[in-house]
């Protein structure tokens, strides 16, 4: 019986902020950052948005798209860095929102920018294990970005919401891998309003790492090379990393081009390589495999072995990422330090 | 006066999902939710009703001077929905451009934050809308 | 039913008081209202108190048996009163059954509002409450909000333009310009009224009435008794109420408020006579459309035509039909609770021939209008002088 994802949504805000609007008011060189993040603009939330608000659009869109009644949703994790409350679950507003309330099972998770894939991995471990019909796993983020810091330019907002079933499933999961070390790289205590980083460190020792040892550990478990996959998603902080981690690995540049989003609305972190899935269902065919990896600061990755099915051209989404992102607003950076609580009230 | 904690907690459901009622009687819809039917009062047979959430503008304002604890949104569009089934219900429209909002534009519902006075305080969330995503 | 009258009336200055307390205030009003009914205060046998929100504004509820204490009418009932920006109204209402059907002759009916011991920001949340708290309030709608959304309806229905509901604010400072109650003694354009801030598109800050602190008080008489012991009585011909949907998505139309058109054909009936016989009115002009609203619920213009008419001067001073001789609230002031009382006092004054500088000629029959939140509640009455 094959088990897998049975629909998906994806939800971005519409206001937009140039990194050049941003180098203005810091007295970089737009040229310089757009070339050296391979990114041009990244989206900001409205304000009355934050990654509850996403999570719950995302994972309605999920819902309509797998054509199911939401009460069969038995299990729900939102992940997040940015969760609403440090002590009061994502996950129950969003179950509430869709009618999956009451009978599942629901929580939050933290793991920076793969916490939404740790989540997607605990519902499809339900589903094998029996104990559910169907199950959500959402990853949904409104990071904040130090004002001046590098990581001011990319740190977007969005969220994405996948559904996994066996009944009409549109892409199985054939595998699941997971690489885990204890890497300072990026992190946030609880009181502090931006994350610290680890500068340069967070590359090689950082996302490099990991990434790799999660796409080679699937692959290895799977008994495939890079050229066995007609797409693979990495997880996109800005538009220079996933490329050379691809490059790295043997991939070619085609094979990633369809699910690198971040360059157009920024690193939507905990939704980012849920996003590019998105973006890649949103072309597949039936018969296309997939390899996902996703990298979380701290760090691991989580990884996918996905396989498209025919049910994918029954199901009609209504919003493909491509589409969903061109509708845009762009906002100054006054009325984006405004919408970003930057103003001392 | 902020809304008690049980109150607002009460029509979590409701606010969330855009759920009223519906008269089988009559087939009149009410949101927020009667529970007698005004027009036939006990003799209508009154059922819970999910709202598609879809309608159109029948009137707006834009607030620029906001009560306590909406100050930060100003300005905001406030309006009068008339929902595809027939009910009104006043609601905020956001995602959109005060100056161009029309009367007779089509909107869809949206999920946002309603109500955050205080960081150590409650969220509330619920409905707004926003012009149809085409 | 027994007749009523109204043998006195008083009021204090409506403004921003810094030096006055919501007791005094009401004492100041009532005082001057014994006074003006010749007489000397052991003869009430019964009080009712409106007053909106001074639980929100002052922290002090129980305010009908404040007032009998303050005015040193212990032990005699007090009551309050509340219906919004109607409890005023609503006091007067209930003193008047009181009468009316035998239970008292003597009854005092008073309205007060202290505003500005709170913070404008507070007083304007306080007012919310006026709506609806859970499906309107909760949503960002303010009062200015609520009364916007109605006149856009009333601009695309009707073609009533700005200018048209500015001509009701300019009027209405000009007539304050007589009455050294009101709280606004300047006068105004209608071009200060379109260029002032936007507060809730179309209405800015000039169509709204202002937040005062007031108080007013009548003395109310059965008829029989009002004539034995006084010649400046004036008699109530009319007493009616309606109610309509608390929040304003619930009505069935935007651009009127039934509730005053129910009360108004009740009233009029009562009184036996039709819109054409009111020689002078005031209306609850909350906000510039309310007024505009109002003169066409009150069937003193057709509906729609209610602007074209403000603009046209047919409810200034020297119109056909006077409209808020007292500049009405949005120039004399608008003490929540107590401006259903103000009115009756304006009416009064009307009727005895005691409005000066304002006078309409010959005013045989005057009409009160008063609304509670954006049209839930409506009191309306008719007085009229003796022949």
């Amino acid at each position: 019986m094959s088990l897998g994802i049975v629909g998906y949504g994806v939800d971005v805000p519409i206001y937009r902020i140039k990194a050049a609007e941003i180098a203005r008011v810091w007295g970089e060189e737009e040229a310089r950052i757009v070339h050296g993040l391979g990114l041009s603009e990244k989206s900001v939330p409205a304000l009355d948005q934050d990654a509850a608000t996403l999570a719950v659009e995302a994972a309605r869109r999920a819902v309509k798209h797998a054509g199911i009644d939401p009460s069969l949703i038995n299990s729900l994790f939102v992940g997040s860095e940015s969760h609403p409350y440090a002590v009061k679950p994502t996950a129950t507003i969003v179950a509430e929102a869709i009618g999956a309330a009451p009978v599942l099972f629901a929580a939050d998770h933290e793991f920076a920018c793969k916490a939404g894939t740790a989540g997607l991995i605990n519902s499809y471990a339900l589903l094998k294990a029996g104990e559910i019909e169907y199950g959500m796993g959402i990853g949904a983020d409104t990071s904040q970005g130090r004002p001046g810091d590098a990581l001011e330019y990319s740190a977007g907002a969005g969220a994405a919401a996948f559904l996994v079933g066996k009944k009409d499933v549109i892409a199985e999961i054939q595998g699941i891998y997971s690489y885990t070390t204890d890497t300072p790289d990026f992190w946030r205590r609880e009181h502090a309003i931006y994350p610290s980083h680890g500068g340069r460190f967070t590359g090689v020792p950082g996302y490099f790492k990991h990434v790799q040892g999660g796409a080679k550990g699937m692959m290895e478990k799977m008994g495939t090379r890079p050229s066995d996959y007609k797409y693979a998603v990495f997880h996109q902080p800005n538009g220079k990393f996933p490329r050379a981690v691809a490059k790295q690995l043997g991939f070619t540049p085609e094979q990633i081009e369809s699910g690198l989003i971040t360059p157009l609305i920024g690193n939507t972190y905990s939704a980012a390589s849920l996003i590019g899935l998105a973006a890649t269902l949103d072309v597949a065919k039936p018969g296309d495999r997939i390899l996902v990896t996703s990298f979380g600061s701290g760090a691991g990755s989580d990884a996918f072995d996905i396989l498209v099915t025919d049910k994918i051209l029954e199901k009609n989404n209504k919003y493909p990422v491509r589409e969903l992102i061109k509708q845009k607003v762009y906002i100054d950076y006054g009325t984006y330090a405004k919408h970003r609580k930057k103003l001392i009230m | 006066m902020k809304p008690g904690l049980p109150l607002l907690w009460r029509k979590t459901r409701e606010r969330y999902n855009l759920i009223g009622t519906k008269c089988e009687t009559c087939g009149t819809y009410y949101i927020p939710e009667r529970k007698i039917c005004a027009k036939c009062r006990r003799k209508g047979k009154v059922a819970p009703y999910t709202f598609s959430g879809r309608g159109k503008i029948y009137s707006y304002t834009v607030i620029r001077v906001a009560p306590e604890d909406y100050e930060f949104f100003v300005p905001y569009v406030l309006a009068i929905i008339q929902l595809e089934e027939g009910a009104y219900i006043t609601g905020q429209v956001v995602d959109v451009n005060p100056e161009s909002v029309q009367i007779g534009q089509e909107v869809e519902m949206v999920f946002r934050k309603i109500h955050d006075d205080h960081p150590e305080g409650l969220i509330t969330y619920g409905y707004k809308f926003r012009p149809i995503l085409k | 039913m027994r007749k009523v009258a109204v043998v006195g009336v008083g009021m204090s200055k409506f403004g921003e008081l810094w030096d006055v307390s919501l007791r005094d205030l009401v004492v100041q009003a009532g005082v001057e209202a014994i006074k003006d009914a010749h007489l000397e205060g052991s003869e009430i046998q019964a009080l009712y108190g409106g007053t909106m929100a001074s639980g929100r504004l002052v922290g002090q509820e129980h305010v009908a048996a404040l007032i009998a204490d303050a005015m040193g009418l212990n032990p005699i009932p007090a009551t309050r009163v509340e219906g919004a920006c109607a409890s005023g109204g609503l006091a007067f209402r209930n003193a008047y059954f009181a009468i009316a059907s035998g239970a008292y002759n003597v009854v005092v009916a008073g309205g007060v509002e202290k505003m500005t011991d709170a913070t404008t920001a507070e007083a304007v949340t306080a007012l919310g409450g006026a709506g609806d708290q859970e499906w309107e309030l909760l949503h960002g709608a303010t009062f200015p909000g609520l009364y916007a959304l109605m006149a856009r309806r009333h601009m695309i229905e009707y073609g009533t333009t700005e200018e048209m509901m500015a001509a009701a604010a300019a009027k209405n400072h000009h007539n304050a310009t007589f009455n050294k109650y009101a709280q606004f003694k300047e006068k105004i354009t209608i071009e200060d009224v379109l260029k002032s801030k936007k507060v809730a598109d179309p209405l800015k800050v000039l169509d709204c009435s202002p937040i005062t602190d007031g108080a007013a008080v009548a003395v109310l008489m059965d008829l029989e008794t009002a004539k034995k012991h006084t010649d400046n009585y004036v008699e109530i011909v009319a007493s009616a109420q309606a109610s309509d949907t608390l929040a304003l998505h619930d009505r069935k139309s935007l651009t009127e408020l039934r509730a005053a058109q129910v009360a108004a054909k009740e009233a009029y009936k009562q009184a036996g006579i039709t819109p054409e016989d009111i020689d002078v009115a005031e209306v609850h002009d909350c906000f510039t459309i309310a007024e505009i609203m109002a003169i066409e619920d009150l069937g003193f213009f057709p509906k729609g035509k209610g602007g074209q008419a403000t603009l046209d001067g047919e409810t200034a001073l020297n119109g056909r039909i006077p409209i808020n001789t007292s500049g009405g609230l949005k120039a004399c002031g608008h003490p929540v609770g107590a401006t259903g009382i103000k009115q009756i006092v304006e009416i009064t004054w009307q009727l005895r021939g005691q409005a000066e500088g304002r006078q309409v000629k010959d005013a045989q029959y005057g009409l009160t209008h008063n609304v509670g939140g954006s049209g839930a509640t409506c009191v309306v009455h008719i007085l009229k002088k003796p022949n």
